[in-house]
């Protein structure tokens, strides 16, 4: 059987379950919500064993009836979205003990859940704005959940600007359904192949700007960024991983490519196309200067990975935008490969060194009660696995060699230099710096320096909370180190469902 | 004494019946008539909601107590998730499992009818709780909040 209904099934299930058994039985939350997501994750771990599939919903063949797709792009988002998933659960067993109402969070959770993994499957653009809005709704409970003033200022702040974004893609895909006169990804698609050639009608730009910055806004790229340093560090320290580690990339860099490539047909250049590509290189830009320069003032832990998200956002989204530009410009194919690869690399990295970076900053709030840099350091002696797992992550989003940051910037630069954008590539590689100076700014005033008094009486967290942390610190190693098995795996077939559009249109309509 | 004034409760007990009896009927032939799980979940929570502005939150809540709605609330989606999944134990997600009947009957088009009635369930309950929510919380004061942020 198919098993691509169960990835939204299963989690919208449980987000049900959950409070009807919580009414009796007290733990329902977290034993349901780890037992779900570890199956949701070994389910899509598997997936990558399968070839890429449609499902028809009620047995209606696209573009009458509705799809759920799976290709290698949305392989690599339900890997990242369900394991991480997983790794946050169990993180919060122990971590959110401190709050009440814990089954309410353990359904919006997996609500949340439920959401990502719609959008990812989706292969109909209103069904993707429907989970999209899922998702959101379920993350703007969760931003404000502590309930308290700041919480309940960024979940509102979030509320409004989340909403903005909605109804932007709402109208763009309202203009792509008025001049397509079809939902269907890859029916749409195939009618602007046909119509339209390389070259888009008016209304076609005006709905390609929506997308951009309607899922600009849910990836957070400067200048739609405003929503996520208040809403990140507000977040309890599982959901902040999940926001920056697999939100932000399933609700925007995803769509963003599958709308883009797939659905836009990108590679078929023409003068809208490259108005696209350029637009996403100047985001790219804005977001990894804007991102890295804010970062480093901060004060705030919390704050600092959340400005930190953004320029590494920006490194994933010029890796795509670079690519986009060559394919629409017509240059070498293997150039536009080499950009995409780094820049979906470069995403996958992200996922798992900042969930890692903001689980660690719960498990450092959770042992000193702080997360104010002045107040912490010399972390290394009291709590020496946390310490130590921060330092991967640090060292891996810093790009140090061995580890898989600099494998996904070196392939995003290279690619960059070779499609001759040196310029581009040299700002990015001054910002590359930036993020080793903040990185070293963690280490610095958390890590190791003397003992503050309130690291003093810190202890090491339970075994519940640190395990997350040592696989996340093991996958941050591995994915640069283990590359011939990730790339031919997971990021090549990704690579590949972006870089030929038509392929989708076969695929899903036969 | 709780509640509003006498005039208004006495009317309300007379009206609330006929507005559950409505709202069940607008869920009922919603796959025939104009209507449908939402609407005439709406309707049948509003009966509820004037129960509780007439008579105060205790009558309310001994009618319909506040676990039954959360029970009726996570069960109603689950009954929904639950029709689609017969679907998928013989091929599809949403196939027309049910038989699929003739038109002008109550008992036909297969599974509308079941899942209007879930979706009125879920919807009847939710508002419900939604307003009991904001009649139970009350607003804390500026200055407790002041105060709290302080401590």
């Amino acid at each position: 059987m198919n098993p691509l209904p169960l990835y939204v099934a299963i989690p919208l299930g449980a987000a049900f379950l959950i409070p009807l058994l919580g009414l009796w039985w007290k733990k329902s939350g977290e034993t349901l919500a780890s037992l779900f997501t570890l199956i949701l994750a070994i389910m899509a771990v598997l997936q990558v064993s399968r070839p890429a599939a449609v499902y028809h919903m009620g047995g209606w063949a696209p573009p009458v009836g509705i799809a759920l797709v799976s290709d290698g792009l949305s392989t690599l988002l339900l890997i990242a979205i369900n394991v991480v998933g997983f790794l946050c659960i169990i993180f919060s067993i122990k971590y959110m003990q401190r709050y009440t109402g814990l089954n309410k969070y353990y359904s919006l959770f997996m609500l949340m859940v439920a959401g990502m993994n719609g959008v990812v499957v989706s292969g109909d653009l209103f069904n993707l704005y429907v989970f999209l809005e899922v998702a959101s709704i379920a993350s703007y409970a969760l931003v404000a959940f502590g309930v308290g003033a700041e919480e309940l200022e960024a979940g509102f702040k979030y509320l409004i600007l989340g909403s903005v974004a909605s109804v932007m893609l709402l109208f763009g895909i309202g203009t792509v359904y008025a001049v397509t006169g079809t939902l269907n990804m890859a029916d749409v698609a195939r009618e602007i192949a046909m119509r339209f050639g390389g070259e888009m009608n008016p209304a076609l730009l005006l709905a390609g700007a929506f997308f951009l910055m309607g899922f600009g806004l849910k990836a957070a790229l400067v200048p739609f960024h405003a929503w996520l340093p208040d809403a990140h560090p507000s977040a309890p320290a599982p959901i902040s991983a999940m926001l920056s580690g697999v939100v932000i990339k399933s609700l925007g860099i995803y769509a963003i490519c599958r709308v883009f490539f797939n659905v836009y047909g990108i590679a078929a250049g023409g003068a809208g196309a490259v108005i696209f590509a350029n637009a996403m290189i100047a985001f790219a830009l804005l977001s990894i200067i804007v991102g890295g320069i804010l970062a480093i003032g901060q004060w705030d832990y919390k704050r600092l990975l959340a400005y930190s998200s953004i320029g590494q956002i920006g490194y994933v989204m010029l890796g795509i935008g670079v690519g986009a530009r060559v394919l629409a410009t017509g240059g070498q194919l293997s150039i536009a490969g080499l950009a995409i690869l780094g820049g979906l690399f470069h995403m996958f990295n992200h996922v798992a060194f900042k969930s890692l970076l903001f689980l660690s900053s719960g498990a450092i709030q959770h042992a000193t009660g702080t997360r104010d840099m002045k107040q912490l350091g010399g972390l290394r002696e009291k709590m020496p696995v946390t310490a130590f797992t921060t330092n991967m992550a640090a060292l891996s989003i810093a790009g140090v060699p061995p580890f898989s940051g600099f494998w996904s910037k070196l392939v995003i630069l290279v690619a960059t230099i070779k499609a001759g954008h040196t310029a581009v590539a040299v700002v990015a590689i001054v910002f590359a710096f930036v993020t080793l100076v903040y990185c070293i700014k963690v280490q610095r005033e958390i890590l190791y320096g003397t003992v503050s008094k309130l690291v003093e009486k810190a202890r090491e967290v339970p075994a519940l909370m640190y395990v997350p942390l040592i696989l996340l610190a093991i996958a941050c190693v591995g994915f640069g180190l283990l590359y011939p098995v990730v790339g031919v795996y997971i990021l090549e077939p990704a690579r590949d469902a972006l870089m030929n559009g038509a392929e989708y249109i076969q695929l899903v309509l036969g | 004494m709780k509640g509003m004034t006498l005039i208004v409760k006495t009317i309300t007990d007379f009206v609330v019946g006929f507005i559950i009896v409505f709202g069940a009927y607008i869920v009922l032939y919603g796959h025939l008539t104009p209507g449908g799980g939402f609407a005439g979940g709406v309707i049948i929570a509003c009966a509820f909601i004037l129960a509780m502005l007439a008579h105060g939150k205790d009558v309310a809540f001994s009618k319909l107590p506040e676990m039954v709605a959360h029970i009726i609330d996570s069960g109603g989606a689950l009954m929904f998730l639950l029709i689609g999944w017969f679907g998928v134990t013989v091929g599809f997600f949403f196939m027309n499992t049910f038989g699929r009947g003739e038109p002008f009957r109550l008992l036909s088009s297969g599974m509308i009818l079941p899942l209007n009635i879930a979706i009125a369930f879920k919807v009847s309950s939710s508002l419900f709780l939604v307003f009991s929510a904001l009649a139970i919380f009350r607003r804390r004061s500026f200055r407790a909040m002041i105060e709290d942020e302080l401590a």
